[in-house]
């Protein structure tokens, strides 16, 4: 039982070791991070200038080495799914593979000055999030639970890395000890 | 959303993967959600499986997402629809929105609008449902707690007719009759029936209302209107808007008010005392009387104009004692009731009570007839009411004493058998006494009866 992390096209791998000693203290599992990168090019959306998630995940899958194992992608490019502008990651519902990107989560984006501990905390929280989608959790209406939604950046500063004690029960059969708001 | 695990959205949508992108986006939140691929398959799968909101893609191979949204709305009127279009087709949503779409999303959707929209969706969904649940129950209270027409009497079959062919028009009726013969119970028949049933039915007293305050009471004043009107206050014409206003006892109000009235009742518009403003209302009028208003007109205590607005449809009430056939229905219908309410085992009269019950005149009608079988169900401890428990004319509980008794000593033994009988209770002592509870006070300190019988 361990979950896996893998780049999707280049990364910085400052950001890499982030979120595996994140999501590592938030499941309380041990977080690999593999040698594979994902190659982005088949993704990418000249019209719009983005990657498509989606097909991401069954390619992530693969790299599955035990059916208990979680894959998660870390990507920098923009994600979308073709029905919405974007999205900050995505995730097989009770699949094991999931995808994050860094892309909408820095500050500057939003003309606000850089933050690297704000992205870095964003990040923890978006990769976990999307992990707990392929333990088959769903919305919390807990605006601090991780499980909560973000729809907008500035939404996951709203919670941390950790679970309620509702999602963290559900996440109980997994075996892990995850963090608790 | 409280619910969300209860709201079944359904997308519809030719694009695949805008259906699974969607479905898995929805299934996240908890949403229960299916998938159509074109109107056909969508109007198939509504017919097994109810949906609460449906996203209708516009532009769709064979029925457009506009004809689909018509066909939904006939199939499944309680659905909200969202339309999904492209930002070139936004003239096309509009014409959806006017066709009764609840809102629509252009795409590619913004994840918080597709969020927000969805969340106003589903609690408008929530809102529809609890409003019809509450109608609902105010519908079972208000049928729960109406007396019913009683009577198998042809006169009484009459006034049923004419209540159900009246009370689906908005006419406004007259309902005529002796004290006591049930105009108000004929009156909530009619709101009952009619279209305004979920607004409020305003009874005004005219008879008991003094002169100083009827127009204040009818129409509301301002604040600082006069002396002692402290704050605001809406008169009957405003808190019956959309409803029904019922004037008992039409027949004794002054002339003053009878203009007043009639410029009310012309205009559908009123003023506050004290106001400026005119202020639409919109009610329908019943009224009530107990006097011949033909003959008040003829006298001239009545204005001629005002009558003609009332005498649209008149239903006239027969006294009780033109139908004795339906004094043993009656009788039992209020002897159910009353022993229900007082946890009484009374359940049937005995044949000789039920003679005495239709040999009686019933000068104060139904009215009468219901106090006296209250009073005695409150003495009977039995099954059976018997003769000696009904109070005709006077309390029957106990026989005159030897000595000649004055009309006061017989006042105050009846006071105290019936403050007896009720353990004290002194408003349901006063209902039955045909009293009001000021003044049965006024004669238990007259008669110095105990003030431990009147807890």
């Amino acid at each position: 039982m361990a979950v896996v992390v893998v780049e999707v096209g280049e990364t910085r791998g400052a950001l890499l070791r982030t979120l595996s000693a994140g999501v590592e203290a938030s499941l309380g599992c041990p977080v690999l991070v593999s040698i594979d990168r994902l190659d982005t090019e088949s993704f990418f959306d000249a019209d719009r200038c983005q990657y498509r998630s989606t097909p991401m995940l069954p390619m992530l899958a693969r790299l599955c080495r035990t059916p208990t194992d979680r894959v998660l992608g870390l990507a920098e490019g923009d994600l979308f799914i073709p029905v919405l502008t974007f999205v900050f990651g995505e995730a097989l519902l009770s699949g094991c593979a999931a995808v994050v990107s860094t892309h909408r989560l820095y500050p500057d984006v939003y003309g606000l000055p850089a933050d690297p501990m704000r992205l870095q905390q964003r990040l923890i929280t978006e990769g976990v999030h999307e992990l707990g989608h392929t333990y088959g959790l769903v919305h919390c209406h807990d605006p601090a639970c991780v499980m909560h939604a973000s729809r907008a950046a500035d939404d996951i500063d709203d919670k941390t890395a950790s679970f309620c004690l509702s999602c963290a029960g559900r996440m109980a059969p997994s075996g892990m000890r995850v963090a608790v708001v | 959303m409280d619910d969300i695990s209860n709201t079944r959205i359904l997308i519809v949508d030719d694009e695949q993967v805008v259906r699974d992108s969607l479905r898995e986006w929805f299934a996240e939140d908890g949403y229960h959600v299916t998938t159509a691929a074109g109107g056909v398959e969508a109007l198939t799968r509504l017919a097994t499986e109810p949906a609460d909101l449906l996203l209708i893609d516009i532009k769709m191979p064979g029925m457009d997402g506009l004809e689909l949204q018509r066909r939904v709305k006939q199939a499944a009127p309680e659905a909200t629809v969202i339309i999904i279009t492209a930002y070139a087709a936004v003239d096309t949503a509009v014409q959806a929105l006017k066709a009764g779409a609840y809102d629509y999303i252009t795409k590619p959707i913004d994840p918080d609008d597709l969020a927000r929209v969805i969340s106003k969706a589903a609690a408008h969904q929530r809102l529809a449902r609890e409003n019809v649940r509450l109608r609902e129950r105010i519908d079972a209270i208000a049928e729960g707690d109406m007396p019913e027409i009683v009577g198998d009497s042809p006169a009484m079959d009459e006034v049923r007719r004419m209540t159900a062919t009246i009370a689906e028009t908005d006419a406004t009726v007259l309902i005529t009759g002796e004290s006591g013969t049930g105009k108000e119970l004929v009156a909530r028949a009619i709101h009952r029936g009619s279209h305004r049933r979920n607004m409020s039915m305003v009874s005004v007293n005219c008879a008991g209302l003094p002169e100083g305050l009827i127009e204040s009471e009818l129409f509301g004043h301002e604040k600082g209107a006069f002396t002692g009107a402290t704050y605001q206050r809406k008169g009957k014409f405003e808190l019956a808007d959309g409803g029904t206003l019922f004037f008992d006892e039409i027949g004794d109000i002054s002339a003053k008010t009878q203009i007043d009235l009639l410029r009310a009742l012309d205009d559908k518009r009123i003023t506050r005392v004290g106001g400026t403003r005119v202020i639409p209302v919109d009610f329908r009028v019943i009224a009530a009387t107990h006097r011949d208003l033909a003959r008040a007109v003829e006298e001239e205590e009545f204005r001629l104009d005002l009558f003609y607005r009332f005498n649209v449809f008149t239903i006239e009430l027969p006294p009780l004692r033109t139908r004795p056939s339906d004094i043993p229905l009656l009788a039992q219908h209020f002897l159910q009731r009353f022993a229900r309410s007082m946890n009484r085992r009374a359940n049937h009269f005995a044949p000789e009570a039920l003679q005495r019950l239709q040999a009686y005149e019933w000068p104060g009608n139904v009215r009468e007839l219901e106090n006296a079988v209250e009073r005695a169900v409150v003495l009977q401890r039995g099954e059976a009411i018997g003769p000696q428990d009904l109070p005709l004319p006077i309390c029957a509980g106990e026989p005159p004493g030897p000595e000649p008794q004055t009309l006061a000593e017989i006042e105050h033994r009846h006071i105290e058998c019936v403050l007896g009988a009720t353990a004290g209770n002194v408003s349901r002592a006063a209902r039955i006494l045909g009293i009001d509870r000021v003044t049965l006070y006024s004669k238990i300190r007259k008669y110095d009866i105990p003030r431990q019988r009147t807890s």
